[in-house]
């Protein structure tokens, strides 16, 4: 018997994802990934005696643009409030963040399930700075004989999203991350990077006997930085949660956090140990008054989000499959937007772009914003495909071809002489060759035997080093042999 | 009259017609230091030999013949709490013993731009938490009109420096009180400016919401220059207000016929000295006497001034003395088992006892439970303190109260009874909620030790305390007099 038979599960998450700004929140400092230790730093983000924050106005627009695309309030009225703590990667032992009057709230975001869509709240957005980055000589901070910090993550801008506990199992979950950041990168809210951390889940379980409408007592897993971990680490919470209740206790209102290694969740702190954040308007910055105009010209910047693109595509004829393919990453679609503009084909040019095209960015190991051949380049080459000039078994090698040197494909198909053969006089010369060396072939077929035809059009075809026009061989076949 | 003791201006006419030179003055001011340094003890750091290149400059620029800018050459020295690049910043606390700023506080800035010297750091209680110098780390500094009584605090190496004639002028930090205080008690003239009006970038936080930066002087002329060089909006300061930054020298006029100032009477109640209280009516009389309408009024909410400032304060400063850990920078413990020990013990072995007092009422005031009935509290009373001045200052230019409500006491008479040192600042308390600007100037002695005449006035409004405090001046001589001690070391 599944758990989920016994139990509902109840799962809320707050995400925690960079800012793509080019500074900042506070200071004039990179926010480049990398960089060796220490050197991405001044006064202000190390936090020394006597410094004072000054706001990147870049990440109010980036936190606005994000609260429209989840379909968020924008608060007129906004502010920072410093959460008290101590920890070695904190210079100033608080971190600037929103408490109590976030800039964005009461939003939400659309999920596919097997059942349909569900839409799933979204409680708040609220900026934030990161802290730095700890090196342990050991294990952790408490065993280590010595442990190093490096400050160029500090002070990088963060959004914390809040979403409701409003999913019921790890798919819906991950369906609600995915398009949490789908819709983030297709703003350019954020790169979300999540190989280098700048997108990180703090995941909300609990479990509550089927039919109850009471909540459970949940834990919160702290700071997984990818799908699979999210996954993994629920389905460990749940079973682990599941045997405690099913032993007749209750579980413990506490943080938790992931070993990756091990595969399991380890208690941080219980709810007694929690922290006293003390929260507190941050006095060294003034209240943030967002007028509705500000509102206006960020909103006219927003970008057709993945939804609205994938019922466009499926309008064009594509299935709901492959929109959902094509739209997985802004940078696949808008290179399928482009290539589109010069092909007629849809069908055609969707198969290409999900097949080949994409297995071949995957062989390479390139994204496909650096791709080494245009959208035009393969929308050219499907059209080749498609006036016939060359066959959809050429058009493999010529797409191998354009990806290693990135010439156009015409180009290739003229230097290598690849172009079709549709002259009748020239494949009737080969045709009646193999017709002549196949004897054995060509009975088969005068008895009926249809399949014999395409044994004698792939011979028609190796003949013409694939160059035939296939369609054509099989009608001449037929004629000759008729 | 001694080079020392003469203000800035007298010594720019000097400097400009060449009769002395800029490091000739600089020098009668490193002489007079250590003449009288082991008394007075004004000074955390010296900075002699940057002093004397920098007056090296300004002499070479005379000789060129280019004129000079009011502070060119002007030797001064700053409260130890405002970051000074290559130059040790101590906040007079263990915990930043050896910290050297990699950067200049906008107003260190800004001076240095104006050309004046920068002859070295001032003492001062420690992080600006107290109301007598006594609360530095390293030592006290010794009131020049009796070596045996306090400077007041926190800023009492910079009030004493300006009345010991070791700066034509200084710079303090004013928090709830104190330059005004310390300037009373020293018998000079001291400024906290409406909060916004100087940049806070590079002075060290007691309390983000009240902290501002303002100038001691021998007189108002000087005040009103000082301020000209460093007010203004800073785009390093979030809280810097942008305003048009008048020429406060405009505002010197011999001439307050008409000018309404109001007599808070709450200011004038219990716990006055009553000598204080006498030196004051006669200082309203002589205002009234020079043509203002003086007229008494109320501020209903002034009471609850001390325990709201008393919340806010530390709270902020719990949270704004929380980076000193030992990780990055300042002092760290010896011996420490662990990354917590490590806090723990550094913080214990690096701040004194009012540092850690106001760190615990602090932490206390902003805990869940009882941020509502504290920290919020306190901002509601702060609200009210502030519509007083408001509907108040709707009628009047100028408010007058006493600057502290006794002379400057005696070493240890306050210093083990925490409340009774708080309320010496129940009378500067007020202004800094309320942010408005504040001057005190001398107006009279009391038992041979000076009393100070606060004036409080309009946001953004200083000129309009410089003229009441310059028009006081010209027709009184109470700034001319000079502590006997002045003239022993001579
Ligand atoms: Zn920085």
């Amino acid at each position: 018997m599944s758990v989920f038979d016994r139990y509902e599960m109840v799962c809320g998450v707050e995400t925690h994802v960079e800012l793509a700004t080019k500074t900042k929140i506070f200071c004039g400092c990179t926010t480049e990934f990398g960089g060796e230790q220490n050197t991405h730093v001044c006064p202000v983000c190390l936090g020394l005696p006597g410094v004072l924050p000054v706001l990147n106005r870049e990440v109010v627009n980036l936190a606005i643009k994000a609260g429209l695309a989840l379909n968020c309030e924008i608060a007129e009225f906004s502010k920072f409030d410093r959460k008290n703590y101590y920890y070695p990667d904190l210079p100033k032992n608080y971190q600037t963040s929103q408490y109590d009057l976030p800039i964005c709230k009461n939003g939400w975001l659309m999920i596919e399930t097997a059942e349909g869509q569900k839409k799933i709240g979204i409680t708040r957005a609220h900026m934030e700075e990161d802290a730095g980055k700890l090196v342990h000589g050991g294990e952790t901070i408490t065993t280590s004989d010595e442990s190093y910090v490096d400050y160029n993550r500090t002070g990088v801008p963060l959004l914390e999203i809040v979403s409701e506990p409003d999913m019921r199992s790890i798919s819906e979950v991950l369906a609600y991350l995915e398009q949490l950041v789908q819709i983030l990168e297709y703003t350019e809210v954020s790169d979300c990077r999540l190989e280098q951390g700048s997108v990180r889940f703090d995941i909300n379980v609990s479990l509550r006997p089927r039919g109850s409408t009471e909540l459970g007592i949940r834990t919160e897993t702290k700071n997984l930085n990818s799908f699979s971990s999210v996954r993994r680490c629920m389905e460990y919470e749940i079973a682990r949660q599941a045997e405690v209740l099913d032993a007749g206790e209750k579980v413990v209102q506490e943080t938790r956090t992931w070993d990756e290694g091990r595969g399991i969740t380890l208690s941080l702190r219980s709810k007694e140990e929690a922290h006293d954040y003390r929260y507190f308007p941050e006095p060294d910055l003034v209240p943030m008054v967002i007028d509705r105009e500000w509102v206006e010209e960020i909103r006219k910047t927003l970008p057709e989000l993945p939804a609205a693109r994938r019922e466009r595509l499926q309008i064009l004829g594509l299935s709901a499959y492959d929109a959902e393919v094509i739209t997985s990453s802004k940078g696949l679609a808008d290179f399928f937007d482009k290539a589109l503009r010069q092909c007629e084909d849809a069908k055609s040019l969707t198969n290409w772009v999900m097949g080949d095209f994409t297995r071949l960015l995957k062989a390479n190991e390139v994204s496909v914003v650096d791709s080494p051949i245009s959208p035009e380049q393969v929308a050219e080459m499907v059209n080749l495909i498609e006036k016939g000039t060359i066959s959809g078994k050429i058009a493999k090698s010529v797409i191998e071809e354009m990806f290693a040197t990135g010439k156009d494909a015409s180009v290739i198909v003229k230097e290598k002489g690849l172009a079709q053969i549709s002259d009748e006089s020239a494949l009737i010369k080969i045709i009646d060759e193999v017709i002549a060396a196949n004897p054995a072939s060509v009975e088969d077929y005068r008895a009926g035997k249809e399949r014999a035809i395409g044994f004698l059009v792939g011979q028609v075809m190796k003949a013409s080093k694939g160059q035939a026009n296939p369609g054509l061989v099989n009608k001449l076949l037929k004629e000759r042999l008729g | 009259m001694e080079l020392t003791a003469k203000s800035a201006a007298e010594l720019h006419t000097l400097l400009e017609s060449r009769e002395i030179s800029a490091v000739e003055l600089t020098k009668a001011f490193i002489e007079r230091i250590n003449a009288i340094e082991d008394k007075v003890k004004a000074f955390m750091t010296l900075t002699e030999e940057s002093a004397l290149m920098q007056a090296a400059e300004v002499d070479a620029k005379l000789s060129r013949g280019d004129k000079l800018r009011p502070l060119e050459g002007i030797p001064m020295a700053l409260k130890d709490n405002m970051c000074t690049e290559g130059v040790r910043t101590t906040c007079s606390s263990k915990i930043l013993e050896n910290f050297v700023p990699p950067y200049n506080a906008t107003v260190a800035e800004l001076l240095r731009q104006a050309g004046a010297v920068m002859l070295g750091k001032l003492n001062m209680d420690e992080f600006a938490m107290g109301s007598s110098t006594e609360n530095s780390a390293f030592h006290v500094t010794r009131n020049p009109w009796d070596l045996e009584r306090v400077t007041g605090g926190s800023s009492g190496g910079s009030a004493a420096a300006v009345v010991a004639d070791q700066a034509v002028f200084t710079l303090g930090s004013d928090t709830g009180g104190s330059i005004r205080q310390p300037a009373a008690f020293c018998g000079v003239v001291g400024m906290k400016p409406t909060y916004g009006a100087v940049s806070r970038y590079g002075l060290i936080a007691f309390a983000s919401s009240l902290d501002q930066i303002g100038p001691f002087t021998k007189d108002v002329r000087d005040n009103a220059l000082v301020m000209n060089a460093i007010a203004g909006h800073d785009p390093k300061d979030s809280t810097s207000v942008p305003y048009d930054k008048p020429d406060y020298t405009k505002f010197l006029l011999n001439d307050i016929k008409g000018l309404k100032i109001g007599i808070p009477r709450e200011y004038f109640g219990q716990g006055i000295d009553t000598e204080v209280d006498k030196v004051l009516r006669q200082a309203l009389a002589t205002l009234g006497s020079l043509g203002a309408e003086v007229e008494e009024c109320s501020m209903p909410h002034t009471e609850y001034a001390m325990p709201a400032y008393y919340l806010i304060a530390p709270a902020e400063a719990s949270s704004n003395l929380a980076r000193y850990d030992g990780v990055r920078y300042g002092y760290r413990t010896e011996d420490s088992e662990d990354i917590i020990s490590m806090f723990k013990k550094t913080r214990a072995e690096g701040f004194g006892s009012e540092v850690k007092r106001r760190i615990m009422l602090g932490t206390y005031a902003l805990s869940a439970g009882y941020y509502d009935a504290y920290y919020l509290k306190a901002q509601k009373a702060r609200t009210l303190i502030k519509q007083d001045f408001d509907r108040v200052l709707e009628k009047f230019d100028v408010l007058v109260a006493p600057t502290a409500p006794t002379v400057a006491f005696k070493f240890g008479e306050k210093s083990t009874d925490p409340l009774a040192m708080y309320l010496s600042d129940v009378c500067t308390v007020p202004l800094n909620l309320a942010g408005l600007p504040g001057i005190t100037l001398p107006a009279g002695f009391a038992g041979g030790m000076p009393v100070g005449l606060q004036l409080m006035g309009k946001p953004f409004d200083e000129g309009t305390l410089y003229r009441v405090a310059y028009t006081f001046e010209q027709n009184t001589d109470f700034h001319k007099a000079k502590p006997a001690f002045s003239g022993e070391v001579a």
